[in-house]
């Protein structure tokens, strides 16, 4: 990151996708995102750059890591945060989003996080709001600072991505990572491989620019990165594999099947990890391999980060 | 009436193989006279005022094979009268209607209020499909013989699909003894299931889930095969892909069908969805490039005998939602005949072709005298500016529900003059 050319400003006015975002704008981020590193380590974590700033904090889906980790970001930063939680709130009365953007776009917020289970949701919102939209997951679409805290998270380690080769295992059709990951990690210049079960694998996820495989030995031969997804069982509605414990006999990361990845290979997961089916236990908690404890710990800094700049 | 006289124009009647710059006369009661060269300065009394078309095209009245009303039960997204409005605007004088209403249209005593109601609001020709399967519930069949006696000239479940093979064989049965012309909506609901975008590389960026153009494959082939033993009128509503049309050049030598295409599948493809453009929701979904190509072919190739608007007006409200929320489908009646001129245009298809797909050959199918410049026949037809440019706006949309696909779109060509039966109806 030493010799990048820093962008003045952001190009887009709302974070919806990492597709949106050029190189400059992505180093933009990380830039100001690793600037917040160690105040997120010091005893006085606060600042007032948002001082006066309201961020309502929208989600319509369940969430841990990524609204506690917003919240606390923008709190961070001076800001006064609201999360609203819909699950039963007007959208169970028939509002629509539209509405409720309107609504909310009323009280005159400056930015708001949004959560929704339909993918173009928060590109939807945007339409309709005068503040800036930050998409903290939208259906299978995107999840773009969830990608920005683990380019951060392999920058920190590996001093680079450039070169790199990086696995993405699992629930592939599903996700949002997926997707947000490989546009950044293509954007990058990191090398990816795709790994899931032809029934989890999006149709023509090759013309994204990533190499795809079912068998995950192959896979994750020579990989830098192994970035393991969650099985959402939540979405599935309908057959998609036999049984959870063929899949992770097939698709579980195993200490023999991340022997096949390089020596210094490190593991990540956007969490909550379902332990025993996507990934062994023991190897989601070794600290020489996993990284995961750190993506929650830069997600902050990444999330303040976005938050900065499109506050502005 | 008075009689009418048109000279100077350019007639088109693909069913009389009249393609030449002529004229047309109308009689008093509203019937055409002639049409076609022989109708000149030349061959009318000297006393008489005629219309000087200028060069302009007269083409038989459009015969819309597929239109969803929202009478009964849905008025508020369009009525008779709203829909009566907004075909002649579009040169379309002959409707058919689905069934999917609210009563659903499946028996006998709903079908006198429909009929009734057609004839009191709109001024265009209306003909009503029933439903196959009584409330759309895909279980009992309707009464096929009876309702057709009371003027329904084809049945279909309309947006939705007969599923279960042994009723589909059922269905084809008691049309082949009652000589009905059964429409099929081609999708299996399992392989579509929650889809919303074609399955493919738009599908996967999106994030939506997406309908394998297999779906639409297996029931044709299912459907064609069970055609071989039962051989009744069985047309299927609209194709979307290359894969389809493999299906149908294979089996057109062993069965007789026909088979329509949607004007949206021929002038847009999933790209055009673009940030998650819920108007461009459409079933079936608008597929690739390579499938667009393919479908335009095959109304090249006689493959394809309609083109249809598959006009299913949605108020904003159920299209002001996320993607996965939206209602299906997309305003087009009036928009059906513009857009496929496009075509003409960019020369991909001749314009004799477009507009047999749009009169005479969905007519033959429904057997009915409609389509054509038949002498004695009412005089159905509209007068086309081929080459008049326009922009579609929404607000300037006839239609009660103003979804359409082509927002913004600048086409060429546009009606100047509608007349069902020998009544000027539209003017510009």
């Amino acid at each position: 990151m030493a010799n990048v050319k820093k962008a003045i400003k952001i190009s887009q006015k709302h974070l919806l996708g990492i597709q949106d975002l050029s190189i400059s704008d992505v180093n933009f981020i990380l830039t100001e995102a690793k600037q917040f590193i160690d105040l997120n380590k010091s005893k006085n974590k606060k600042l007032d750059v948002l001082r006066g700033k309201t961020q309502i904090n929208l989600f319509f889906e369940p969430s841990t890591r990524t609204q506690s980790s917003f919240e606390l970001a923008g709190k961070r930063l001076g800001a006064d945060v609201m999360s609203m939680n819909l699950n039963n709130s007007a959208i169970k009365k028939g509002e629509t989003l539209i509405d409720t953007a309107m609504t909310l776009n009323a009280m005159h917020p400056d930015i708001i996080v949004v959560r929704h289970q339909d993918s173009g949701a928060s590109n939807l919102l945007s339409q309709k709001v005068n503040c800036a939209v930050l998409n903290a997951g939208d259906g299978r679409r995107e999840h773009p600072t969830q990608a920005l805290l683990d380019a951060l998270t392999i920058i920190d380690r590996k001093k680079k991505i450039e070169g790199l080769k990086i696995a993405i295992c699992g629930d592939i059709v599903h996700s949002r990572v997926a997707r947000s990951n490989i546009y950044l990690l293509n954007m990058l210049g990191a090398e990816v491989n795709i790994i899931a079960p032809s029934n989890l694998m999006p149709k023509d996820i090759e013309k994204l620019g990533v190499n795809s495989f079912s068998d995950m030995k192959k896979g994750l031969k020579d990989c830098d990165i192994v970035m393991m997804l969650r099985l959402q069982n939540e979405r599935m509605t309908s057959s998609f594999l036999s049984s959870n414990r063929e899949y992770y006999e097939y698709y579980g990361l195993t200490p023999d099947k991340l022997d096949f990845a390089k020596d210094d290979a490190l593991i990540m997961h956007p969490g909550p990890m379902n332990r025993g089916i996507e990934i062994d236990t023991n190897l989601a908690d070794d600290i020489n391999k996993s990284v995961i404890k750190e993506q929650v710990e830069l997600g902050v800094a990444v999330r303040m980060a976005c938050l900065k700049i499109f506050c502005e | 009436m008075k009689k009418k006289y048109f000279l100077n124009g350019y007639i088109i009647d693909p069913q009389n193989a009249i393609d030449e710059v002529g004229g047309l006369i109308i009689s008093e009661d509203g019937k055409i006279e002639a049409a076609g060269k022989k109708v000149n300065i030349n061959n009318i009394p000297s006393r008489e005022k005629y219309i000087d078309l200028k060069g302009k095209h007269i083409i038989p009245g459009i015969v819309d094979m597929r239109v969803f009303v929202g009478e009964p039960g849905y008025e508020y997204k369009e009525n008779f009268r709203t829909l009566s409005e907004a075909a002649l605007s579009g040169g379309v004088t002959s409707v058919v209607t689905m069934p999917n209403t609210n009563p659903v249209i499946d028996n006998v005593s709903i079908v006198d209020f429909l009929k009734r109601r057609g004839r009191d609001k709109a001024k265009i020709n209306i003909y009503p499909t029933a439903s196959l399967t009584k409330n759309l519930e895909s279980t009992n069949m309707t009464e096929f013989g009876l309702l057709q006696a009371k003027g329904i000239v084809g049945f279909t479940d309309g947006y939705k699909t007969i599923q279960n093979t042994r009723l589909m064989s059922r269905i084809m049965r008691s049309a082949y003894d009652l000589n009905c012309l059964i429409m099929q909506h081609v999708e299996d609901s399992e392989l579509a299931k929650d889809g919303m975008v074609n399955d493919g590389i738009i599908s996967t960026k999106l994030g939506l889930q997406g309908i394998s153009d297999l779906a639409e494959k297996i029931i044709i082939e299912r459907d064609l095969t069970l055609l071989e033993d039962f051989n009744c009128r069985y047309h299927i509503s609209q194709i979307s892909s290359q894969k389809s049309l493999d299906v149908i050049k294979k089996r057109k030598e062993m069965v007789e069908f026909t088979c329509g295409v949607s004007i949206n599948n021929l002038s847009l493809n999933e790209n055009d969805i673009g940030d998650f453009r819920t108007f461009l929701k459409l079933s079936p979904p608008l597929r690739t490039e390579d499938d667009r190509l393919a479908l335009i072919k095959g109304i090249n190739n006689d493959l394809i005998d309609v083109i249809v608007s598959d006009h299913k007006p949605e108020d904003e409200e159920q299209k002001r939602l996320t993607f996965a929320q939206a209602s299906t489908g997309a305003s087009g009646i009036e928009t059906l005949l513009p857009l496929a001129l496009e075509l003409y245009h960019n020369e991909s298809l001749k314009l004799n072709k477009i507009i047999k797909a749009l009169t005479c050959n969905p007519a033959k199918i429904l057997r009915i005298n409609k389509g054509n410049l038949n002498t004695g026949n009412d005089a159905d037809f509209c007068i086309l500016d081929i080459n008049k440019p326009w922009v579609v706006k929404k607000e300037n949309l006839i239609s009660k529900s103003k979804n359409t696909s082509i927002e913004g779109r600048k086409l060429q060509g546009k009606i100047t003059n509608t007349f069902v039966k020998g009544e000027e109806l539209f003017k510009t």
